[in-house]
């Protein structure tokens, strides 16, 4: 459905973004996480059509957005991270606007009245957009994308100024939505990603740097994938043991946390799960366990690792990519 | 471009600017029409043409929104995005300010009207009279809106606006000044060819020449065209 290749852009001297590709393919939802200043919104107003690349190419259902603009807009429905919106008009006189700014065919009345339920801002669909809180303001630029009915939607920040309980309104929305139409989200809050999106693409300084699930992402990272064991026993008694356990690479000491209680950091093999076997290993001494963790990654630590990486980490941590596809 | 012209039409009067722009004309057109009935010498071509100079003043109050505005709350994102071609947005808004435009000389009508009861009057020399006014606020139109592509501010558009305006209205003064120069006395030719109020003004002595037409045709064209390049060119930037 959308197809972005090599896609760079140069601001003076400055690069928002650098030779971003990726793939989407139809009824997907993809999410754009990246901090502020990464390049999200720069990427999103070129797949859009209102800023121009400096090189690369994105086509929306085969529709170059340089070359044949009319045809690719016509497929997408965005709403940018402020909304546009004349605030001298009403609700609906500026979801009319927009009705006739794309030249949408069905019927308008009931099309229009079908928007405004969906975004729920039907009870302020007469009043002046100017005097809206942020939410609604919000929710009616999210309605003017859903115009037209475009298989596409592209959406910087959905949530945006709203509160908890519109935010879920609007990711349920999104979610419903998701079910036949292909969505682009952007968003720097990550819970929010993880919500919504099958597949989590993550920008930083104008790179695209990951782009898989969310699952897929955690397991990367968590190469170093160790086990955290708090058990109540002798520490250096419980240190020899442990190594004799099938597929145990290392055991640390974190020394004594509780009392009588040491926190022990068992790092597996490549690929082995020790998880029954050190359970069963320390059932089998009498030692009472107080806690037994694995620390995958929740996405935040994901993010956090990416963004801050530099380029060889980065390197290292997403190196087995290529051997994989 | 419909929905464009729609939308900017009816924001005029969302604004006191329509209202206001209108008001003032008509006092003043009123006024004017007012002294040429009581004087006993009903000439209607100077009713129509009194206002060509304080044109050069209000124009701009209708042209210096046009896009800076759109640009400033951000709202351009929904035109440039939408499936539109860009001379359809340019287009659309200025057709809107033309329409507002066109309406404030809306009352001749009825002034020729009146004036025709009282003389017999060759009513092409109203017509011609008219077809100057609407061209010549047509290319002040088209001016003002490619200088609102310039800046972000409605204030700045306008002042520059009005500072063009004037320039260009000062143009045969311009050309005299420098006819009698040693080294610029060919300038004086080129000034003497952007006054558009010498190609305006043949439209109030009742003679219609297609090239004048022309004239303010292709002004309109190229500030339209600069318009829409600007506007392209903010995407490449």
């Amino acid at each position: 459905m959308i197809n972005v290749t090599g896609l760079s852009k140069r601001y003076g001297g400055y690069l928002a973004v650098s030779d971003v590709s990726f793939e989407i393919k139809k009824g997907e939802i993809v999410g754009f996480l990246g901090p502020n200043g990464a390049g999200k919104s720069t990427i999103m107003n070129i797949l859009t059509g209102y800023l121009s690349m400096t090189r690369g190419t994105v086509t929306i259902d085969g529709y170059d957005i340089i070359e044949d603009p009319e045809k690719a807009k016509k497929k997408i429905g965005y709403l940018p991270e402020i909304p546009p919106l004349y605030t001298d008009m009403k609700v609906r006189e500026y979801l009319e606007f927009i009705y006739d700014l794309k030249k949408v065919k069905f019927p308008k009345k009931p099309h229009i009245d079908e928007v405004l339920k969906l975004v729920r801002i039907a009870d302020v669909q007469n009043r002046l957009i100017k005097n809206l809180s942020k939410g609604y303001r919000q929710r009616v630029g999210f309605g003017a994308a859903l115009i037209g009915n475009p298989d596409v939607l592209i959406l910087d920040e959905p949530t945006v100024g709203l509160d908890p309980k519109q935010i879920i309104e609007i990711r349920n929305l999104i979610t419903r939505l998701g079910k036949n139409h292909t969505i682009i989200l952007s968003s720097h809050i990550l819970s929010e990603v993880q919500a919504v999106c099958e597949r989590i693409i993550i920008i930083n300084r104008g790179k695209l740097i990951a782009d898989d699930t969310a699952t897929n992402l955690a397991n990367k990272l968590s190469k170093e994938r160790a086990l955290f064991a708090r058990i109540i026993c002798d520490e250096e008694n419980m240190l020899q043991t442990l190594k004799t356990v099938s597929g145990v690479k290392s055991v640390r000491s974190m020394g004594k946390v509780e009392t009588g209680a040491f926190e022990f950091v068992i790092e597996p093999e490549q690929g082995k799960d020790i998880r029954q076997a050190v359970f069963e290993k320390v059932a089998a001494m009498g030692k009472t366990m107080l806690s037994f963790a694995d620390n995958t990654m929740t996405l935040e630590q994901v993010f956090l690792r990416l963004t801050d990486a530099t380029d060889e980490e980065l390197e290292n941590m997403l190196g087995d990519k290529g051997e994989e596809e | 471009m419909i929905a464009v012209f729609k939308r900017e039409f009816k924001s005029y009067f969302l604004t006191p600017i329509g209202y206001i722009v209108l008001a003032l004309f008509y006092a003043f057109l009123g006024f004017v029409f007012y002294n040429y009935y009581s004087s006993g010498s009903p000439d209607i071509v100077s009713v129509v043409s009194a206002p060509s100079l304080i044109s050069i003043f209000f124009v701009p109050i209708l042209t210096m929104r046009l896009i800076c505005e759109d640009r400033r709350q951000k709202v351009d994102q929904a035109l440039l995005t939408a499936p539109v071609k860009l001379v359809s947005v340019v287009l659309g808004k200025f057709f809107a300010a033309f329409a507002v435009y066109a309406l404030c000389f809306a009352p001749t009508v009825l002034f020729e009207l009146i004036f025709a009861t009282k003389v017999k009057m060759n009513s092409m020399s109203y017509f011609y009279a008219l077809l100057g006014a609407l061209l010549l606020g047509a290319a002040l139109i088209s001016i003002g809106m490619f200088i609102s592509c310039l800046t972000e501010s409605p204030a700045v558009a306008a002042m520059l606006s009005i500072g063009v305006n004037l320039i260009a209205y000062l143009m045969p003064y311009f050309s005299d000044l420098v006819k009698n120069q040693k080294y610029f006395g060919w300038l004086s030719k080129v000034f003497e060819k952007m006054a558009f109020m010498n190609a305006y003004e043949s439209f109030n002595n009742n003679i219609f020449k297609i090239a004048d037409v022309l004239y303010f045709l292709s002004i309109m064209a190229i500030f339209m065209f600069l318009c829409v390049r600007f506007l392209e060119k903010r995407r490449w930037s």
